[in-house]
């Protein structure tokens, strides 16, 4: 079989001993940024992309892997001990995972919780490495058409589903695109957006702005609202399970990787719809449903398998289309472009051994990080105990000099802190960050296929239909756009029942 | 109390709303002074985009006004280290900016030992820690150790200044 044989490739690329303890590194970096308050995967790829760009493509892209990875693990391990979930996929993690540590039990959640994304991680880049050959086989048949309106369902997918105002996740990749156009304009050449500045004129470097948005907008917001008392952290042992424990995990486990990965793959994707949605199922068969609100390991088990499951379906729209919907595939991508490398449907047949290799050590990353982070859980439960000034002066500290040593001038700090002011004033008034992010990333090559689809249909505007797959997609398109509204016409027209979105949600936001 | 800070926090988010309009409107000039000819190799040129993410940061701005003037509110985003029950504390913010700003200042004239270490230090006290002596320690260990580390492991010579052949 053919991608048995490029796998195994792969695994041998990935598993030369420096690219090895490149995965290492990339696992141990990934989990502690994880555990880490305000340090995500996405930021940590983004300031790593200077300090690798000396390196083979392929040892980064494998340190990468273990990154995300580790990154996801690392999110587990600090919802289950501090009840505050880092990021939205953990939220429902720490319902009873949280639960779980206060009665004693934090040692068999966190061993759930990292047996359960093993499996569900190993099964999730299994379907990556089967999936994404077919879809880049149907890819590669598409057009710039197809490929423009893709991008499109992409953009609006990822901003009108996730979060929780509509209007806001608008703004945000209104501003990202905008952000996006500054710079040389590719096909002509005219200037856009630079104010006669010439140090504008190469356009804002992405690493800059990832690292301001996430890095120094979330330190400068951190310490406006910096908690007074520190959070309690419930000490824990070696993780593990008993005999007990493991026959209530291993059916939530695959049912959340069952409902994870085809949501990561689905170009809205994201963790959260899946999590939420395990965590539902698994409520509903459980034998013991008085447990749960109280600590119950399948609370755990499920949603954690669903969120890794994810993680890996997100690869393959990343991998196959070029298409990233969440913020480290994002900046993945702007990696392979700083590498020269086109992502896309090409990458598999130009770029096959790196794509390989990097699939295998998605694989190696998985199993280290249960092979390291089992006996090491205590370790990650002291990280949580570091100073808060110490950990938000050395986000700034290593901000900079990823920012500044892209280039080595002064300039680029200016925009970092700008743009981290903005990123301040997002997380401030609710704006969502993805959009913006994925607006920069995603603009201009969605520009360029714009402007190759009307130039194939000489301006004719319905150009832009001429693909079959377009049309579909636009339909798409426009059936999320108008579900609010159609939501909102079923729900007067039948007395409103319990309302299943919060207050604040895209449903509400459009009423006007 | 609590009326008058709801209703100016109500205000500061219409802020958000007006830089949404100011850039729409600056990407609007930008892109409508460009000058190109039409040209059959492409017929989308470079203004078409920017026009329309133009509209787009303009309909937002006038949607997210209203949606404001109506009470509608934003979301503050949490966190394991955020206690949105204080307000924000400039007192912390405000010195933390100017440790970065003085950094930037400093740089490329003082090298990166010494900005580096304005940086982190300043960082860390505005930050809350009190423990002077220490905290300086650590921010001239990090600021030379990142110096050599790029230096010698990466090859990025980042800029000496001052200390120009001391290093």
């Amino acid at each position: 079989m053919d991608v048995w044989s490029s796998l195994m490739d792969g695994f041998a690329t990935a598993l030369t001993p420096m690219n090895l303890l490149f995965a290492v590194i990339g696992v141990l970096l990934g989990t502690a940024v994880g555990v880490l308050p305000g340090l995500g995967p996405a930021m940590t790829v983004a300031l790593l992309l200077p300090v690798t760009a000396a390196l083979e493509p392929t040892s980064a892209f494998i340190m990468f892997a273990g990154i995300y990875y580790g990154g996801m693990f690392g999110g587990s391990t600090t919802s289950i001990l501090l009840n505050t979930p880092g990021e939205s996929s953990s939220v429902v993690t720490a319902i009873e995972g949280n639960k779980m540590a206060k009665a004693g039990r934090a040692a068999q959640a966190l061993a759930t919780a990292a047996i359960g994304s093993f499996i569900a991680g190993t099964i999730g880049t299994a379907l990556l490495a089967v999936f994404a050959p077919i879809v880049v086989q149907f890819a590669v048949s598409l057009g710039a058409p197809s490929y423009f309106a893709i991008m499109v369902l992409a953009l609006l997918a990822v901003t009108a589903v996730l979060g929780s105002s509509r209007l806001r996740g608008f703004a945000s990749l209104a501003l990202g695109l905008a952000i996006g156009l500054v710079g040389i304009d590719s096909v002509t050449g005219q200037r856009r957006l630079t104010f006669g500045q010439p140090l504008l004129v190469d356009g804002l470097d992405i690493v800059v702005v990832a690292v301001a948005i996430f890095a120094v907008g979330e330190a400068l917001w951190v310490a406006a609202h910096l908690r007074r008392t520190p959070l309690h952290v419930i000490p824990v042992g070696r993780p593990w399970m008993g005999k007990k424990d493991w026959a209530r995990s291993w059916k939530p486990w695959l049912r959340g990787t069952a409902f994870g990965f085809p949501f990561g793959a689905l170009p809205a994707g994201g963790a959260e719809i899946p999590t939420f949605l395990s965590y539902v199922t698994e409520k509903r068969l459980s034998k013991h449903p008085e447990e749960f609100g109280k600590g119950a390991i399948e609370g755990v088990a499920g949603p954690e398998a669903a969120n890794n499951a994810a993680a890996a379906g997100t690869l393959t729209p990343m991998l196959a289309l070029g298409l990233p919907t969440n913020a480290t595939a994002a900046v993945m991508l702007a990696a392979f472009t700083s590498y020269g490398i086109q992502p896309g449907p090409q990458l598999f047949s130009s770029q096959g051994p790196l794509v390989w290799a990097l699939i295998a050590s998605l694989f190696i990353g998985n199993f280290l990080l249960l092979l390291i982070n089992l006996p090491l859980a205590p370790v990650w439960a002291k990280l949580l105990q570091l100073p808060r000034p110490y950990l938000y002066a050395g986000i700034l500290f290593f901000a900079t000099l990823g920012a500044y040593s892209v280039n080595l001038q002064a300039f680029d700090l200016v925009i970092l802190l700008v743009l981290g002011a903005l990123g301040f004033m997002m997380r401030r008034f609710g704006l969502p960050v993805l959009p913006l992010i994925l607006g920069v990333i995603l603009g201009p090559r969605i520009e360029g296929q714009l402007r190759k689809t009307l130039q194939l249909s000489a301006g004719d505007p319905a150009g832009l239909f001429s693909e079959p797959i377009a049309i579909v997609v636009y339909i798409i398109v426009a059936i999320i756009l108008v579900w609010p509204f159609a939501y909102k016409l079923i729900r007067r027209n039948r007395p409103a029942k319990s309302p299943l979105l919060p207050a604040n949600s895209g449903a509400a936001d459009y009423s006007d | 109390m609590s009326s008058i800070t709801t209703g100016l926090k109500g205000r500061a988010e219409l802020g958000v709303a007006l830089l949404l309009g100011v850039v729409g409107v600056l990407v609007f000039l930008d892109a409508n002074g460009l000058v190109t000819p039409y040209s059959q190799s492409d017929p989308v040129g470079p203004k078409t985009v920017p026009f329309i993410v133009s509209g787009l940061l303009i309909v937002c701005a006038i949607l997210l006004a209203i949606n404001v003037m109506r009470g509608g509110t934003g979301e503050a985003e949490g966190g394991e280290d955020v206690d949105l029950a204080h307000p924000a504390d400039w007192k912390t913010v405000l010195p933390l900016a100017g440790a970065f700003i003085l950094n930037i200042l400093l740089i490329d004239w003082a090298g990166w030992v010494i900005s580096g270490t304005v940086l982190f230090w300043g960082s860390v006290l505005a930050l809350g820690s009190r423990r002077y002596i220490r905290d300086g320690l650590i921010s001239i260990a990090l600021s030379l150790l990142t110096f050599y580390g790029f230096y010698l492991g990466l090859g990025i010579a980042l800029p000496a200044g001052l200390l120009e052949g001391i290093l």
